[in-house]
């Protein structure tokens, strides 16, 4: 990329393409759209929106079904646990802005630090978690248990379900989160993400931030109302 | 919060976040974290729900506006997250009707 000609804030219509120039040397146009890659993740992100907010709902609606069960089975969640946690992911999402921050002002150490930090933090949250899961595990309280099926109401069984199907599939988007911080590493080793070129870091860091967002739901609907 | 009105031009990159701003953001996410723990444990009756929900999402929109830079991004970027908000809003309120109408009616 370094010889050729880089639109980077350039929001036309251009397409890659090549041509000859003067002295019919060939030249070879890339395109970059730092504008259109954050739009696109921004889509990305409402259809990850939508994908839990269909489990949102559907957590609503056997809510107001089952108010009691609800309050019931949430007494059983490890407040503690949970509010960890909470500042576990907050932490990352600060941690990883900062990594952006240091990167613009070219301090690559820093920002790399500060993957780091936040990698340690993801690695934690989901830690914590395995702890967690266990936990109701040993007390025989995961789908399909004979606990569940035999001696609980429907509603509690409801609830402990969407619990691990939502918390599940937050914490598989942690470790998304985690892998995709290990590519930005490597590229801004490489130099690939740098100063200039960042918009894959910060994209990184708004699926990190939507991962934040979802479990700053999570917390209180399944922590906390009791 | 405050002082950044000059940066709503097109060009996102003009606005070069500082460390100290997001660490208060964070400091204040901080604290809304230990009031939602600490009023769960106050029972506010049927209030209870809506009282963390509201907290959640002062701390969703602190999130979405600073950290994810929602609120230096231009119109654009803006009018479609605020059209999938409402999409999911209204499709909240819908399923409300029949659901309140089902288990309370």
């Amino acid at each position: 990329m370094s010889t050729t000609s880089v639109d980077a804030h350039e929001h036309s219509n251009n397409h890659a393409g090549h041509g000859y120039g003067d002295n019919n040397q060939l030249y070879v146009h890339f395109h970059r759209d730092d504008y259109g890659s954050k739009f696109g993740m921004w889509l990305f992100l409402f259809t990850e929106v939508l994908l839990f907010g269909g489990l949102f709902i559907l957590y609503y609606g056997y809510r107001i079904a089952y108010p009691h069960d609800y309050h019931n089975a949430a007494m059983e969640l490890n407040i503690v646990m949970g509010a960890v946690n909470t500042l576990v992911l907050l932490t990352s999402s600060l941690t990883m802005v900062l990594s952006i921050v240091a990167l613009r002002r070219k301090s690559i150490k820093t920002s790399l630090f500060y993957l780091i930090v936040t990698f340690g933090f993801g690695a934690t949250f989901c830690v914590n978690k395995y702890f967690e899961w266990s936990a109701k595990i040993h007390h025989g309280i995961f789908p399909g248990s004979m606990e569940l099926r035999e001696t609980r109401p429907a509603g509690e069984v409801v609830f402990f379900g969407l619990y691990y199907l939502m918390t599940g599939l937050h914490t598989f988007h942690v470790i998304v989160g985690m892998v995709i911080m290990v590519f930005c590493f490597i590229f801004i080793r490489t130099g690939t993400i740098n100063s200039d070129k960042y918009i894959v870091l910060e994209n990184a860091g708004l699926y990190w931030h939507l991962v934040d967002l979802i479990w700053i739901f999570l917390f209180p609907l399944f922590y906390l109302l009791h | 919060m405050s002082g950044h009105n000059e940066n709503t031009s097109v060009d996102k990159h003009e606005h070069v976040p500082s460390y100290g701003k997001n660490v208060m953001i964070w400091l204040a996410l901080v604290a809304l974290t230990a009031l939602t723990v600490t009023v769960a444990s106050v029972n506010l009756g049927n209030y209870t729900f809506f009282v963390a929900m509201l907290i959640a999402s002062i701390k969703a929109m602190l999130v979405i506006n600073i950290f994810m830079h929602i609120k230096y991004d231009d119109i654009l970027m803006k009018s479609i997250l605020i059209a999938c908000g409402l999409v999911f809003t209204v499709i909240i309120i819908m399923y409300s009707f029949d659901l309140f109408n089902t288990y309370t009616g």
